[in-house]
């Protein structure tokens, strides 16, 4: 068979600790059976792992930090496509989502592709939205409000219970058990994510969670059940294995169907004693796990490829039950003249 | 008494419950007592069974047993029939 030759840049080459998507999704990607693919890893800092493993990407660019503004974004994205003619970009960060989406338009016209969820759709699923996302789509969600400023918290630790989740604008989430780790809690997040910093009521049971891909139509493309096995200290899954769990597959179906999202998704779940699904999280892009779907049968990145480009993609029907990932660490060894070239041109 | 419906039971004692991840390791006796329960074989008579095949005291066994029990309804693996 034919492959067909395309260009794909990716984000996320932090395969660090807190570990970006990018590599498994390369990964994925590298598998493909319909696509002979070059590989352009974008990154935001010069020691992103993804960059030095030449056996995952092709080439490498630095891009200017989601700070510096969508024009220097843009004018950057514009410089290397004129090298590299990419056909499609698959942003992995929550913070680069909200240029990105913006910027879709304009990089269609240069002949760019992505398949990202609309504007509403990123927006009204931000942790802070949460309580009005479940009622509008009739789905559980722990109660939880947003704050702006430490005073508030004094007053809503009067109406929320210890323990309560206090997490970031983006990431991380702590388990404070009293008004004090509260307070340090909302200091640090706020200090490293910005404001606002969301209360959320602690909802007892296991984590799990699924990974989706939406065709924007309302059908589900994609979906593995997950549960993490072994958990880091920043709450990374280091450890997992896929579920035969058919309610989280209709939870997840509702989601897609009722909102009709596009592009890949991550559903963080707590299911409790009483078999009852709590959304806690929804994050709009895949996850760091991905690869675990992939090796299950479900190659998502894949299928986001052909939905950006419009290819007609059927939705997966089946994965693998009881396929596990365990992730693990390794030292890529490099020579310092690849460091200098990345730092110095900004491309390796 | 009823095995959990989707639970794996591998040849080696292995249990995998496709729902929840969780995976317990049996050893030979518990191993023998979840396929019995599996062939709907009343508890009763099990423990008869077991008296039979083992070396093992009535009082032993009947304490162990009942352990054992709560550990797979704890655990999920055993449901009352319904």
């Amino acid at each position: 068979m034919n492959r067909r030759k395309l260009t794909i840049a990716v984000t996320g080459l932090n395969n660090i600790d807190s570990p970006g998507p990018g590599v498994p999704v390369i990964r994925g990607l590298r598998e493909s059976d319909e696509f002979d693919l070059r590989i352009i890893g974008l990154a935001y800092e010069n020691l992103e792992p993804g960059i030095y493993l030449h056996d995952v990407v092709d080439k490498s660019y630095l891009l200017p930090l989601p700070s510096a503004g969508i024009e220097s974004l843009f004018e950057r994205i514009e410089y290397i496509n004129s090298i590299e003619n990419i056909d499609v970009i698959i942003p992995n960060f929550d913070a680069e989502l909200f240029p990105m989406i913006k910027l879709e338009p304009r990089l269609a016209e240069i002949g760019i592709k992505c398949f990202l969820p609309t504007l509403e759709q990123f927006e009204e699923r931000h942790k802070a939205n949460l309580p009005e996302y479940g009622k509008k789509y009739n789905v559980k969600v722990p109660e939880s409000t947003a704050i702006n400023s430490y005073s508030e918290l004094k007053k809503l630790s009067e109406e929320f219970e210890f323990p309560m989740l206090v997490k970031g604008k983006y990431y991380e989430a702590y388990t404070a058990y009293n008004e004090e780790q509260a307070g340090m809690y909302f200091n640090k997040l706020a200090n490293k994510w910005g404001l606002p910093v969301i209360i959320q009521e602690f909802v007892t049971g296991t984590e799990v969670n699924v990974i989706a891909l939406g065709d924007g139509k309302g059908n589900t493309i994609a979906a593995v059940p997950m549960r993490k096995q072994y958990i880091t200290d920043k709450g990374k899954a280091w450890g997992g294995i896929t579920l035969d769990d058919k309610k989280m597959l209709e939870l997840t179906e509702h989601i897609m169907k009722s909102t009709k999202w596009r592009g890949g998704m991550e559903l963080e779940i707590i299911k409790t004693k009483k078999n009852e699904y709590y959304i806690i999280e929804i994050n709009p892009r895949i996850p760091a796990w991905v690869y675990l779907a992939v090796g299950a049968g479900q190659n998502i990145p894949e299928a986001l490829v052909k939905l950006a480009l419009g290819i007609e993609t059927k939705p997966y029907e089946s994965y693998q039950v009881g396929k596990m990932f365990i992730r693990y660490s390794w030292d890529h060894i490099c020579d310092i003249q690849e460091f200098e070239k990345l730092t110095t041109f900004g491309e390796l | 008494m009823k095995i959990k419906s989707n639970l794996a039971i591998s040849e080696s004692g292995f249990v995998f419950d496709p729902e929840t991840g969780d995976s317990f390791t049996l050893n030979f006796t518990g191993k023998d007592i979840l396929n019995q329960i599996n062939q709907g074989i009343s508890l009763n008579d099990i423990q008869k069974n077991i008296l039979e095949k083992y070396d093992v005291e009535s009082d032993s066994l009947e304490m162990n047993f009942y352990d054992f029990i709560s550990m797979l309804k704890h655990f999920n693996i055993l449901h009352e029939n319904e």
